[in-house]
């Protein structure tokens, strides 16, 4: 990689992470606010009348889901919202005249959605604290866990922000998709607890397997085989990116 | 060598609309150039697939020899855009702005700094740098997206309708500002509706109506097409009967007379035949822009054979 690419992707980078540095109050105070409801609510209130969970406290059992419930929804809304409103602006018009490579781009605006999930993901790991005790089995399988979904989700923002015509378009599949199947992937409960058909349905979930995959990092304990977890997160992470260049390329949605 | 050499350049936008057709256009190193026309004509299409906002359907663009399609990196970093539409960060400051550019163009934050230092000050926005550019004035917001461009100090300049709505002064020390960068080597092609300022900045032009190249000549050769220029002449006194031999003239009201003067006549005839008639000029200016009349004339007779040409070809299909 030539200097000048590299100058490229690191100018690309810190202005994707002064964007979401600048307006702080809407980009790292809510998660954090939110997930010490949950741990009130949930991990406090209604955790303490359930008992334990896969061999821990209900508070330790949710906390790795909340941090990861927290990196998916940051990564993907940090891209999709930068890239709708760069191409909303014309300003991604400044990228595409200058002659940077086409991965430049798709990096740059990644690393910003990667470097959100990271802070927001110490963020609400620190407020997590102050209610648990946090026990970590392997800080390896937790940091590439983290890396590989935040890289995940941030593309598919891209992909999103790429065919968005509007700004309904990008709030549309946080909404109606990615909430839902968080709340459906494994993050307050066990999939032990579900019949035997709901939890073959869930395994269809990909989010269960980003889920338990961190879990287990904190915890030793998963609903699923944690290397196939892994495995998982690197194919949707080389389709995704894949298919992100293909349309970079292509100039879908950017070049007339 | 050239700046600019577009060959065969064709675009058909999807739904069909064709708005380039095979245009062929040379722009020599060194030039200001202008490239005119209409609304629609094509002129944007153009820009947009010399800066690659636009992908062509064929042809080829070749700048400073190096191809877009073949070697895009050397081609772009040759280029700076000064698009005719705010498409900043409205929310960053000036300097985060500039200094951005810079870095996509490969140039180290350093002396990306010392370059924004020097373009803000030269284009009297230095004062301004901490703020954001949501708060600057349109004037201001076109200078900014002029020292944008130059920040990878490029070799060709290409400003899209630049002085579109500014007043006539800060329009005036713009005109002074690129007069200057041209003077130091920079190649200049301009798009422009304000046809007095590509008159005066201008040494070469081409006209483009539907997606063609109607005229590609000298500002001095196309000028000098023109046979007659009209005057108004602003009269001191109330003036009802006025002769002036050899000259078509107007009575527009009793102070204003507007005179036909053609090529090979002399002004000083006029202003003979009005003294000898006791009548005193208090000023006189052209009617309209000399450009301006060559523009409407151009494009309205390029309208006209495009015209002929389908009735003739709809003639012929009739039998």
């Amino acid at each position: 990689m030539g200097n000048r690419t590299m100058i490229a992707l690191q100018t690309l980078w810190i202005k994707e992470c002064t964007r979401f540095l600048r307006i702080w109050i809407q980009t790292l105070v809510p998660p954090a606010i939110t997930m010490s409801l949950y741990f009130v609510i949930f991990g406090n209130l209604i955790g303490s009348r359930i008992g334990q969970m896969g061999g821990f406290s209900y508070m330790e059992f949710i906390v790795p889901g909340l941090i990861m419930m927290a990196v998916i929804t940051n990564s993907y809304s940090n891209v999709s919202s930068s890239f709708y409103s760069a191409k909303f602006q014309h300003n991604i018009e400044e990228l595409l005249v200058a002659p940077i490579p086409n991965w430049v781009i798709i990096a740059g605006f990644v690393g910003g959605g990667v470097a959100r999930a990271i802070l927001i993901g110490i963020i609400v790991t620190c407020v997590s604290m102050l209610f648990v005790d946090i026990s970590l089995h392997s800080i390896p399988i937790i940091i590439i866990t983290l890396l590989l979904t935040s890289i995940l989700f941030a593309t598919a923002g891209l992909i999103n922000a790429i065919f968005a015509k509007s700004f309904d378009d990008i709030s549309v599949v946080p909404t109606f998709v990615l909430t839902p199947l968080t709340y459906l992937g494994g993050v307050f409960y066990s999939l032990t607890l579900l019949p035997e058909f709901w939890q073959w349905v869930s395994k269809i979930n990909p989010i269960v397997y980003m889920v338990n995959g961190f879990r287990y990092g904190f915890l030793g304990v998963s609903d699923v085989d944690y290397m196939y977890s892994l495995g998982l997160l690197v194919v949707f992470n080389v389709v995704l990116l894949g298919f992100a260049y293909s349309l970079i390329n292509r100039g879908v949605g950017i070049r007339s | 060598m050239n700046a600019l050499n577009i060959k065969g350049l064709t675009k058909v936008y999807k739904g069909g609309t064709r708005a380039l057709n095979g245009i062929n256009l040379e722009v020599k190193q060194g030039d200001f150039f202008a490239l005119l026309g209409p609304n629609g004509a094509g002129k944007s299409t153009t820009i947009g697939i010399i800066s690659s906002l636009v992908n062509k359907t064929s042809g080829s663009a070749d700048i400073f020899e190096y191809s877009l399609d073949a070697q895009p990196v050397e081609a772009k970093s040759c280029i700076g855009l000064v698009p005719q539409e705010f498409n900043f960060n409205q929310f960053e400051t000036l300097t985060q702005i500039v200094v951005n550019q810079a870095g996509y163009y490969g140039v180290p934050r350093n002396v990306a700094k010392e370059r924004a230092e020097k373009y803000l000050k030269q284009l009297d926005l230095w004062e301004k740098r901490n703020q954001p550019a949501r708060n600057l004035s349109g004037g201001m917001k076109r200078r900014l997206m002029i020292a944008r461009a130059l920040m990878h100090e490029p070799r060709m300049l290409i400003l899209d309708e630049p002085t579109a709505g500014v007043d006539i002064e800060i329009r005036r020390s713009m005109w002074t500002f690129l007069k200057e960068i041209n003077e130091q080597g920079i190649t200049i092609i301009l798009t422009t509706h304000y046809l007095e300022e590509a008159e005066m900045l201008c040494r070469n032009i081409a006209i483009i109506d539907k997606g063609v190249i109607v005229q590609n000549t000298s500002m001095k050769s196309l000028l000098a097409t023109l046979n007659i220029e009209t005057f108004i002449f602003d009269l001191a006194g109330e003036h009802q009967n006025i002769a002036l031999s050899g000259f078509e003239y107007r009575l527009l009201d009793v102070h204003t007379l507007e005179v036909d003067v053609a090529k090979e006549e002399s002004l000083n005839n006029v202003f003979e035949q009005l003294s000898s008639q006791q009548i005193q000029v208090l000023s006189m200016r052209n009617k309209s822009n000399r450009l301006e009349e060559l523009f409407v004339r151009l494009v309205e007779s390029g309208r006209a054979e495009l015209a002929n040409s389908e009735q003739k070809k709809k003639e012929l299909a009739n039998g």
